[in-house]
């Protein structure tokens, strides 16, 4: 690891050119097998490895859940670099911290690591240029890097990568590495294809539900229908008469609070997944339910919405509210309510466990967090992560469900109770039921208008049960980290403003799903937004420019919030209301706002930032002579500073239409007596190809600022978007999510 | 008692209960595991191989029914991996996640068959049982039409 000795803290940061990386990332470039380098490897880092024969291996430690990384992330690596794609080849990193933070969530695989990436292609290319300088006893600045190979034009000299290994192996890391011009990009900036097209469209992509291991058996797990629960009484005599099943194995009971542990219950193993549900059916369970079996949705609702009209606890605080509201011309209200959610992954949660005879346990799973896995079955079995090998496989969607470590732990606890390899496959009835719901929430929102129709005051408060109560149990209201998530970080140039939260206990466990809180704040801003412009008699896409006010930069805690701007400088990811205004100009004229449509048609603006990325949405609704709304078309309008793959942004735009839609039109998980009422995609649909828009059209706003995400801030604007078509289509406000379209007498 | 069928060409013989269903049989049996498991219920698609060149979901019907029959799964769908739908598949760079685009090829190359040049709405009709979650549909839309050598 001489490398790693050879660089001080300072010296790394100025490679690594990330201010503030620190020494996680440090620990993330030194020699990664430094007894194999000689001769066969050169491995200047632990993202690339270079053979002898020229392939340049590139390790993916981020998950593939369909957001495109694999593709990205080698694009950036190989255009440093100078490598040819054909000469690629990609591998999955296992779960190792020798790679830094690999929780693939939050929309930060480009945006905190874009600079890293490049790092590792740039500081390899370096380090190949100086073997050949060296080699040629000539100064390195006269040599490049380019199609693979080091050239040297004065003497017309070429070496191939796969040449210099040897030699390269013994150079130091350089001190400061130079990214290329971007002009010079030959991939970064372009729409390269899916690296794994072929995979994906002939069967032989390897999810974690498709992991075959030798003398695996299949499980499948009777959860206590309300979290918290425990088994009362078990007779599994049946479970074990039926043709296949090998174990009833007795789950560790869950925890409070419930973490990424398993829920406890009872394990059926047997020799196919098919044998080990029906065993799973035939077990005879009595649960003792818990604390939480009286957890009824409608109740819960009148306790959020009436917190929600009680005062609650001020996040942020501009001007004088109250004073505003006295003096005001016209005041309006409004109660915006959003349902739990469940992720519904195509693949449901998924792994597989094996011992190994050391005492150690190897896990393949569909994660997007492989040392999280680690953590966690090293916890729940009582040896060292170090002894918790993850292999990552592709995830049949992520969408924050398999962020979690529950389904990898289960697999675990089972491949050690059997010893015996063991596959666990959660049914989708599991999946639905047993989820980590994005939460319930309850927005309040109040404004005040004057003469001139001007906002002069803006009073909301968000309700809603936390995530961190998965962490304590202690928790009994939103975390100020959640409220930054669209609330606090709230653009409108509006004098007075108050932000507050009011308190809500979680009865089933809450979890990040994509876009996160952004999905119910946006919903309730930029629906309520709409509702001044029509107090105000402005056109919606004027008043959002109006909202915004005069191009700034905005910081929350100049009004006394707390604000971390998703773990980014505001002076490099600023919130800019000159950025936001260029999106709702953008977006607007891409969808021919202001054009006259048929009756029942209409079209709805909103625009929201996240994730460091502004995005824009135009709906157009049609509603039928029967009621029923049919969204049409959806433009987006998309400032995610500069991005590597085009077409993955506009692939993530598109999958956030739909996404969008699902839970603007149909998504809702409610619970009574502690139990969730939905099953399966008949009881909690998502889209189908026959309700998608004729077009989702997308357009990247042209910026060099740094990247923002990509995987997420697509999907916030769309439900309010839809709802604001609804208004103008219709006359019809709704509040609530999901949408039920209103009589139309 | 095993049932025999052909399976993508092959004659194959399934040793199994009956009433196990052939997307598990497919899977866990015989270790093909380019149909997907998805819902249990025919709701989402993931599992749709061809029966006979007509596409159902494996998920639900029993290994008996494939007895003296031919089923077809996006292994077996071309040699090569270039059959029309997955080439436009990859031409339009369709898949994201790529979980459920195994069900939504054989369903298209499905409706090929029967109708070489279906209109939007036939799509929609013959699509709308296979769920992506991604939502991946309007260039799964566009991807047909360009497998059927339309506009895209």
């Amino acid at each position: 690891m001489t490398s790693i000795a050879k660089l001080s803290r300072r010296q790394f940061l100025q490679v690594a050119g990330v201010a503030g990386g620190g020494l996680v990332l440090a620990l993330n470039f030194g020699c990664q097998h430094p007894e194999e380098v000689a001769g066969a490897n050169f491995s200047p880092n632990v993202y690339v490895n270079i053979r002898n024969d020229g392939i340049v291996e590139i390790y993916c430690h981020r998950s593939e859940m369909g957001q495109g990384v694999r593709t990205s992330l080698v694009q950036v690596i190989a255009d440093e670099l100078e490598a040819d794609w054909s000469k690629i080849e990609l591998l999955q990193a296992p779960g190792d911290p020798k790679y830094g933070d690999q929780n693939t969530d939050g929309s930060t695989s480009i945006r905190q690591h874009f600079d890293l990436l490049r790092t590792a292609g740039a500081s390899a290319r370096e380090m190949l240029i100086a073997a050949a300088a060296a080699m040629w006893s000539v100064p390195a600045r006269e040599l490049i890097g380019s199609s693979h190979a080091v050239h040297h034009a004065a003497s017309g000299r070429s070496a191939e990568y796969g040449k210099l290994v040897a030699a390269a192996a013994d150079i130091a890391l350089p001190d400061d590495v130079k990214f290329k011009n971007p002009s010079d990009y030959r991939y970064i900036g372009k729409p390269v294809d899916l690296i794994d097209g072929v995979a994906m469209t002939t069967g032989t992509a390897m999810f974690g539900i498709d992991t075959v291991v030798a003398g695996m058996l299949y499980a499948s797990i009777a959860r206590c229908p309300v979290v918290g629960g425990t088994v009362k009484s078990l007779d599994d005599s049946a479970a074990r008469a039926v043709s296949g099943v090998e174990a009833v194995v007795r789950m560790p009971d869950g925890t409070s609070p419930p973490l990424h542990h398993p829920l406890g219950g009872v394990a059926v193993v047997a020799g196919n997944t098919w044998s080990a549900d029906r065993g799973r059916a035939a077990l005879e369970i009595e649960w003792d339910l818990g604390l939480n079996g009286e957890y009824d949705s409608p109740t819960y609702r009148r306790q959020l919405v009436d917190t929600s009209h009680a005062s609650g606890t001020t996040v942020l605080s501009r001007g004088d509210v109250d004073a505003a509201f006295a003096e005001a011309t016209t005041m309006i209200e409004a109660d915006y309510y959003a349902p739990h959610l469940v992720h519904a992954t195509m693949e449901p949660p998924a792994a597989v466990a094996r011992m190994t005879d050391e005492g150690g346990v190897e896990i393949w799973a569909a994660t997007q967090d492989p040392q999280g896995v680690q953590e966690h079955v090293a916890g729940l079995l009582g040896i060292d992560k170090s002894q918790v090998e993850v292999h990552v496989t592709l995830l049949g969607g992520g969408f924050g469900r398999k962020s979690k470590a529950d389904f990898s732990a289960e697999a675990a606890w089972l491949a050690r109770e059997t010893d015996k390899p063991v596959k666990v496959t959660w049914t989708r009835e599991d999946d639905i039921r047993h989820g980590y719901y994005h939460a319930v929430s309850a927005q309040y929102l109040k404004a005040a208008l004057n003469e001139r129709g001007e906002t002069t005051a803006w009073l909301h408060r968000s309700v809603f049960p936390s995530i961190d109560s998965m962490f304590s149990a202690e928790v009994s209201g939103p975390a100020n980290w959640e409220l930054e998530l669209g609330m606090i970080d709230n653009p409108f140039a509006i004098p007075n403003m108050r932000l507050e939260s009011g308190e809500a206990k979680a009865h089933v466990r809450i979890g990040w799903l994509r876009s996160v809180n952004n999905v119910y704040h946006a919903f309730a801003v930029c629906g309520f937004a709409d509702e001044l412009a029509h107090a105000a008699g402005v056109d919606p896409k004027e008043y959002l420019l109006r909202l915004a006010g005069p191009p700034r930069r905005v910081n929350p805690a100049d009004d006394g919030a707390e604000y971390s701007n998703y773990g980014q400088e505001l002076d490099e990811y600023p919130i800019d209301t000159g950025r936001y205004a260029a999106v709702v100009n953008e977006v607007a004229e891409m969808a021919g706002w202001g054009r006259e449509l048929p009756d029942g048609e209409g079209l709805g603006i909103a625009v929201h930032r996240s994730f460091l990325t502004t995005v824009g949405t135009v709906a157009h609704v049609r509603v039928d002579e029967a009621g029923k709304l049919h969204v049409e078309e959806l433009w987006f309008a998309v400032d995610a500073g500069r991005v590597v793959n085009p077409d993955r942004v506009v692939a993530q735009m598109e999958g956030a239409g739909i996404f969008g839609m699902s839970l603007a039109l149909h998504g809702e998980i409610t619970a009574q007596g502690g139990a969730i009422v939905q099953a399966n995609y008949d009881s909690y649909p998502i889209v189908r190809i026959s309700e998608a828009p004729k077009a989702i059209n997308v357009q990247i706003m042209n910026t060099d600022a740094p990247p923002g995400g990509v995987g997420e801030p697509g999907v916030p604007p769309v439900a309010p978007a839809i709802f604001n078509a609804y208004f103008a289509a219709t006359g019809k406000r709704l509040r609530e999510m999901p949408l039920r379209e209103a009589e139309l007498a | 008692m095993a049932i025999e069928c052909t399976l993508n060409g092959e004659p194959a013989s399934l040793d199994v209960d009956p009433q196990m269903p052939l997307l598990w049989a497919i899977r866990d049996i015989v270790g093909l595991t380019g149909t997907k498991y998805g819902c249990g219920k025919a709701l989402c698609g993931a599992c749709t191989v061809h029966l006979d060149g007509q596409p159902v979901r494996s998920c639900v019907l029993p290994v008996s029914a494939a007895a003296g029959r031919s089923v077809l799964t996006i292994e077996g769908l071309s040699a090569d991996g270039n059959h029309p739908v997955q080439r436009a598949w990859r031409e339009l760079n369709v898949p994201q996640c790529g979980y459920c685009q195994s069900g939504q090829i054989m369903s298209a190359a499905a409706l090929l068959e029967r109708n070489p040049r279906p209109s939007d709405d036939e799509i929609a009709t013959a699509m709308e049982g296979n769920l992506c979650r991604c939502g991946t549909y309007t260039r799964i839309r566009a991807a047909i039409h360009l497998a059927s050598g339309g506009e895209s």
